[in-house]
């Protein structure tokens, strides 16, 4: 950690949220990211995609399952419920997988979850590592880490494999590599697999696919230690879940002499039964499937008479920030299961994809939690990423408010003096005239005339001053003479004149 | 102060709780105790005729293949016609599920191996705990029985589903679990399964055989 950070994550702590390690993030940059990414051909072509079949597929299996809102509506009860009793959750959950011969390790921060995984590793003298896709492996920075300690970690989701070999981080939290065409990705495998015939064929999907299934399973075989997320904790139970479509947790999960789970905190359910409710609402919000292929409940290491399974089970409980969210306004964040939806339905998602976001989570639901785990301002064009347009919650399954989440960050922003001076300016000077009814109703009428006048009949500018940031790309509406307030007092007393009984009964329909 | 302590503490300041309330723990108790059902689709509701066939298709809309067969020792046969039909070796392996094992595999022409998978092998037997109509699932659990290698390392996975352990929802099949390894314990893994692995991660295009089967096929076991 640079000199730097440390020093904002103590201008963080008036927010009670505790300052996360970030790994190359470039948070910062959100305006200039956006910019090089609306030129990116490459780019553009990939993203078209996210649009056209997230969105319809989602729709169709939404629309085939007649109790998919009632879903949404018990997932997201279920994941409060556990909020607010996640203390007692986590210790039931910890109590049934030890007895079940886990092993059980709570990690304050990154750099402890980082240690903690190292220090297992070391422990077995494992020199190879497989990885399932974890988004909070990608929140610690796992694999710089542990390459820099002579561990090599082999990421096996397919997606997390292309984008390891380009040492990017991941542009969505279910599809890393969606960002990506094939002629970029048939690059990368020539390059990175030099040892195989240069002539081979790797022009289509399936070819490239075939490589990496190869190249992959030796990988596996020869793994000491495997590495996985989870999607969910199981209290009852004491299980950690995975879902997934490829199978490579599962080998990640299963062949090695020993199993990690790394899971943050707000991963737990109470029951199998919840996990179903939850289960019906990921993979069709997610990929628009009725179920992932793979979903797999994991409860400790092998048993006795088992003739395959790790021989140890350990689960790393990441806080990185989450248990000092549960107290704030921004405790509904922590309902979110990483489905995807509300990127795959942004519309700045669509134009910029998830790198310009410069952290691990992009979208709608990084521009809440980013902020919240690494500090707004370290983060602070994020939560202005978004026209409020509301669609991420929407699909949302867990139905997150994002907007007024985002709008909550601004609020902050605001008053840490963290947004831009010109926009602090201009809303200081609207809030002189907001308070004062009278001068704002005397300057409003003004300048809806001048601005009717100056507009000469067009009811369009071409270009005003103060406001080239929004003409230079589209024109700017003239008003055209009379404010809304003015017309309303207006229509009101048209009103009083006709109806009876007069007043407020009158704009009722 | 451990890690542990520490992370606790904060949830419980976050929360504005000590964690020794009795309602608190009474609540927690209640939940893992009574595990309430939620909302269950009517889909997943059917009568057994309609559940079963609610669940073939469901398994070929994920992209596997599903045959019925009455007598349970036809079941070499038809593995063994299903390979040919694949121009695949003909050659197996399953773990040791006295349903599986006490099938007349030495009547056919199959090369029949048991135990885990070491990656060797090009086709798996195994046999479903059960299965979930509403979505096409095959739900699997580890053991000597069913080794976890088999569902995941050979390229052709076939599972053997008695039509009888069809349930129409997940939650049956909860229920279940919890009858045959008792309340709050599970085996090291339950896998549920729908249809054969996949990956989109090129370009969005839907390639089946990532890393595990690149087919599923269930065999219906004393369905009509």
């Amino acid at each position: 950690m640079t000199e730097g950070t440390s020093q904002t994550a103590a201008a963080a702590a008036p927010l009670g949220i505790a300052k996360a390690a970030t790994h190359s993030a470039s948070t910062q940059c959100f305006k200039g990211n956006a910019k090089a990414a609306l030129g990116d051909r490459d780019l553009q072509n990939a993203l078209k995609f996210v649009e056209v079949n997230f969105i319809a597929r989602r729709q169709e299996v939404a629309d085939r399952l007649p109790e998919f809102e009632a879903l949404r509506d018990a997932a997201r009860d279920i994941k409060d419920h556990t909020l607010a009793y996640l203390d007692l959750y986590l210790e039931a959950y910890e109590r049934r997988m030890t007895e079940q011969g886990g092993n059980v390790h709570y990690a304050v921060t990154a750099e402890d979850a980082r240690n903690i995984i190292l220090d297992i590793c070391r422990k077995l003298g494992a020199r190879a590592v497989t990885k399932g896709k974890s988004m909070v492996a990608e929140e610690i920075g796992l694999n710089d880490f542990l390459d820099a300690n002579g561990i090599a970690a082999v990421e096996t989701d397919l997606g997390e494999y292309i984008i390891q070999l380009r040492h990017e981080m991941p542009s969505h939290i279910i599809a890393p590599a969606v960002h990506l065409t094939k002629a970029q990705i048939e690059g990368d495998f020539r390059r990175a697999h030099s040892d195989l015939p240069r002539e081979r064929n790797l022009e289509e999907p399936t070819s490239l696919l075939a490589e990496a299934r190869s190249v992959l399973r030796e990988k596996f075989l020869a793994a000491d230690v495997g590495i996985t997320g989870a999607n969910f904790l199981v209290a009852e139970t004491g299980s950690s879940v995975i879902v997934t479509n490829e199978g490579n947790g599962d080998l990640t999960a299963t062949l090695p002499r020993a199993h990690i789970v790394l899971a943050s905190i707000e991963k737990v359910v109470p029951t199998l039964e919840d996990l179903a409710q939850l289960l019906r609402v990921l993979a069709r919000s997610a990929t628009g499937q009725e179920m992932s292929v793979y979903t797999t409940l994991t409860t400790g290491p092998r048993r006795a008479g088992d003739l395959d399974g790790p021989a140890e089970y350990h689960v790393v409980l990441l806080d990185n920030g989450r248990s000092a969210m549960l107290g704030g306004e921004f405790r509904d964040m922590l309902r979110c299961i990483r489905c995807g939806a509300c990127m795959n339905h942004c519309p700045v998602y669509h134009a910029v994809g998830g790198h310009a976001y410069g952290w691990v989570y992009p979208g709608p639901m990084g521009a809440v939690l980013t902020p919240a785990l690494i500090g707004i301002d370290q983060a602070r064009d994020l939560p202005n990423a978004s026209t409020f347009c509301g669609r991420c919650e929407e699909v949302c399954p867990v139905r997150i408010p994002l907007p007024k989440m985002m709008r909550s960050w601004r609020e902050r922003e605001f008053e840490r003096h963290l947004s831009p001076a010109a926009a602090r300016w201009g809303l200081a000077f609207w809030a002189f005239f907001a308070k004062r009814a009278r001068l704002y109703r005397f300057a409003t009428a003004v300048a809806a005339r001048l601005m009717a006048l100056a507009a000469r009949g067009r009811g369009r500018f071409r270009h005003l001053p103060l406001a080239s940031g929004w003409t230079r790309h589209r024109d700017f509406a003239a008003p055209q003479g009379a404010t809304f307030q003015s017309q309303w007092q207006a229509r009101r007393g048209a009103a009083r004149g006709n109806a009876d009984p007069p007043g407020e009964q009158g704009a009722r329909p | 102060m451990t890690a542990r302590d520490l992370v606790l503490a904060t949830v419980r300041r976050s929360l504005g709780v000590a964690g020794t309330e009795a309602p608190r723990r009474a609540a927690v108790a209640a939940r893992l105790a009574d595990h309430p059902t939620g909302v269950v689709p009517a889909r997943g509701r059917l009568a057994p005729a309609a559940r079963i066939d609610l669940f073939a298709r469901m398994v070929e809309g994920a992209a596997g293949t599903v045959e019925c067969i009455a007598e349970p020792s036809a079941i070499p046969q038809a593995v063994a016609a299903f390979l040919r039909r694949h121009n695949l070796a003909l050659a197996v392996r399953h773990g040791d599920d006295p349903r599986l094992a006490a099938l007349p595999w030495e009547r056919g022409p199959l090369e029949v191996r048991r135990g885990a998978s070491d990656g060797n092998d090009l086709a798996a037997v195994s046999h479903a705990f059960a299965a979930v109509a509403e979505t096409g699932t095959v739900v699997l659990v580890s053991g000597a029985d069913n080794p976890t290698t088999l569902n995941f390392l050979p390229d052709v996975h076939i599972v053997v589903v008695d039509a009888a352990d069809v349930a129409g929802d997940f939650e049956s099949v909860m229920a279940r679990l919890r009858e045959r390894f008792g309340p709050g314990a599970l085996p090291r893994t339950v896998n549920m399964i729908t249809g054969p692995s996949r990956s989109a991660d090129i370009e969005q295009t839907l390639i089946l055989g990532a890393h595990g089967p690149r087919k599923l096929h269930v065999i219906l076991a004393g369905s009509h």
